[in-house]
């Protein structure tokens, strides 16, 4: 009964920052029916730049910042840069398009930072936290990941809900066509989803990297993960991706911890297929399917 | 006639690649050796992604389906390669029918996410049961030349002559295929599936059909891999080599087998150079190992905003302001309809709110 419970807490936060990628990858899609798929690697790249900060420094949080404010930044040049050409050409040509910026970016940190597996610094303690003699199998640190990603997912909201930026967000994603004539400035509109789709991947990277050390593709299977928990919450849905992060590592941290950790990517692509299966638009998806 | 003029090709083809292989070095057949494997995995991606429309990164998970497959069954059961190739396409070749099915719901994002998964998730199934496919050591296989070419021919040589015999053996077959009627209906369901469904084409069956040949290939390709490099390990099977082989078919063009002879001499040439270079300027082996990889990127991103039809592309376009004009073939880039140049007819902006991309199959 204990280990289950350790296994649950676990699971929820590994499953926050699945739902922070999740969270990314929905808020580009949304926008520009481009999935990313450079998301990981640029979370790689910022939580390097990170490491870099927090050994000159030897502030955790000065990278921290430095890190988010890299991701922005990074999310709304590559919209720019790469991106900007391909949203108006076939769907493949986007996703080649993100794939070859997800080598090159793993590339050039491989080539900046070596290939050798790094730690990254916890940002609170990892002693395990009890609840009187019981071991809840967290610590502190996994406490922060999960309030971190619920406190931008809240922000995030906040934002789209109540700020007319929010507002042309939301009317940019819905009928881009419409919302030029409107007079949104529907390309910046991208750009800044983007940026903030890079803020919180950066964020992914920042919190998982201490589980899981560092490495040029240490995030691949963080993405994938990723990737289908926003399917299962449907990819045009926010709270389903947090929904379908949560879900998908809980059951994950079962897998892994009653039936061995390398089972755990296949129970993922088990999961991915069988919802593109049964349920392709997601749980949480308001779309209707087309019939072809 | 079509069958007779591919069937000519092969047969040039392979004198030439005869007399190559008999001039060069043992290196040089080793690459040659290579460069056949990939020209198998990448005609298949490009087949796949160029003509019925389906994006796939588990390419290179195919691989090592097709490479274990080989191994085991010249380790336990002593199979001859002749028997060994086949079987390991056939074995692939199912292991593609299973993720076609459920690849033939999916379309672009979703698709090519769920074979990344793929790729990502296969290799640790080697280690999660080391019992049988050796763990993160992987199994070795040997093959020896045959006895009647003598005691002294070199090995490479004759690596080089079986890979490049099967890589030419498939390509025919291939381009048959992409002749066919089946090509055309691949052609079809990429360009616009409502309409093919419409006239009647079983969308659903063509798309699975589409992936189980490029499973085909990727085994073959596994398989030819396994005996060239003699060890088959989870390690020889990661993401960056389906990424390396979707940019060898981006670079090469689409849909073209020319163009998976191109880009197949690039991703097996170029990255040594660039290595060898790189080394030689003083520059540490981790780097070096990386400059390719970020070099693959730098291709994938090119070649789709700037060249989308890739190196084929750009020869045939050649070729046709030099030479007079030539009869068009059905896939040549100009009877394409005008969707790639268009910027209307795909453009997000001019789709309604509800969005298209959960697709459904028919079949």
């Amino acid at each position: 009964m204990t280990e289950f419970l350790q296994f649950t807490l676990g699971g929820v936060s590994f499953g926050m920052v699945y739902a922070a990628i999740a969270l990314s990858l929905v808020l580009i899609w949304r926008g520009t029916r481009i999935l990313n798929y450079a998301q990981g690697a640029m979370a790689v790249l910022t939580t390097y730049i990170a490491l870099t900060v927090i050994n000159r420094t030897g502030s955790y949080w000065e990278g921290f910042v430095v890190a988010l404010a890299a991701g922005l930044v990074l999310g709304a040049v590559i919209e720019r840069v790469a991106i900007r050409p391909v949203e108006n050409k076939p769907p493949l040509n986007a996703v080649v398009v993100t794939i070859g910026l997800l080598v090159l970016i793993e590339g050039i940190a491989g080539i900046i930072y070596g290939g050798q597996f790094r730690s990254f610094p916890p940002a609170f303690s990892l002693n395990g936290l009890h609840a009187g003699s019981v071991a809840l199998g967290i610590s502190r640190n996994d406490v922060f990941v999960a309030a971190a990603v619920l406190v931008v997912a809240l922000a995030l909201a906040a934002l789209f809900r109540f700020t007319s930026t929010g507002l042309r967000l939301r009317a940019a994603a819905f009928n881009p066509y419409a919302a030029r004539l409107l007079g949104v400035r529907v390309g910046r509109v991208f750009t800044l989803g983007w940026a903030l789709a890079g803020l919180i991947g950066a964020l992914a990277g920042l919190l998982v990297s201490t589980n899981t050390f560092l490495y040029p593709s240490s995030m691949d299977s963080i993405f994938v993960l990723g990737f289908t928990a926003a399917v299962i919450g449907g990819l045009d849905s926010p709270v389903g991706a947090i929904v379908g992060g949560l879900i998908l590592g809980v059951a994950l941290n079962y897998v892994g911890g009653y039936l061995g950790s390398n089972l755990v990517p296949i129970f993922g692509l088990i999961a991915l297929v069988a919802v593109l299966m049964i349920r392709p638009s997601g749980l949480f998806s308001v779309s209707h399917g087309r019939q072809v | 006639m079509t069958l007779l003029r591919h069937l000519v090709a092969a047969l040039v083809a392979g004198a030439i690649i005869w007399a190559l292989s008999v001039q060069l070095n043992a290196f040089r057949d080793f690459q040659m050796a290579e460069i056949a494997v990939y020209v198998v995995a990448i005609a298949g991606l490009s087949l796949l992604i160029g003509l019925s429309g389906q994006i796939s990164l588990g390419q290179g998970a195919f691989m090592a389906v097709g490479a274990y497959t080989a191994a085991l069954l010249m380790l336990h059961l002593n199979w001859p390669l002749w028997a060994v190739f086949p079987a390991s396409a056939a074995v692939t070749a199912l292991a593609g029918t299973v993720v076609g099915l459920a690849a033939a719901r999916l379309s672009g994002p979703y698709l090519a996410g769920a074979t990344l998964m793929l790729a990502v998730a296969l290799p640790s199934l080697a280690s999660q049961f080391p019992g049988v496919f050796g763990g993160d050591q992987g199994l070795s296989v040997t093959v020896i030349p045959p006895a009647s070419l003598g005691a002294t021919f070199p090995q490479t040589r004759w690596l080089a002559w079986v890979c490049a015999l099967a890589a030419l053996v498939t390509l025919v077959i291939l381009a048959n295929l992409a002749r066919s009627r089946v090509g055309r209906n691949w052609r079809a369901i990429r360009d616009d599936p409502v309409a093919a469904a419409l006239a009647g084409l079983p969308v659903g069956r063509l798309r699975v059909l589409a992936f189980i040949v490029s499973a085909a290939c990727a085994g073959l390709a596994g398989a030819m891999l396994a005996v060239t490099t003699s060890l088959v390990s989870p390690g020889s099977f990661t993401l960056s080599l389906s990424i390396a082989l979707l940019a060898g078919a981006v670079l090469g063009g689409l849909g073209t087998l020319m163009g998976a002879l191109w880009g197949a001499l690039v991703i097996v040439l170029v990255p040594t150079y660039v290595t060898d270079v790189a080394t030689s300027h003083g520059l540490s082996g981790g780097v070096a190992a990386n400059i390719p990889i970020a070099a693959y990127g730098v291709v994938l991103i090119i070649v789709m905003l700037i060249f989308p039809q890739g190196i084929q592309g750009g020869l045939r376009r050649l070729a046709k302001q030099f030479l007079p004009a030539p009869p068009t073939h059905l896939d040549s880039p100009d009877r394409r309809p005008p969707a790639s140049e268009d910027e209307d007819v795909n453009s997000p902006y001019r789709r309604p709110p509800v969005s298209e991309h959960q697709e459904e199959g028919t079949s």
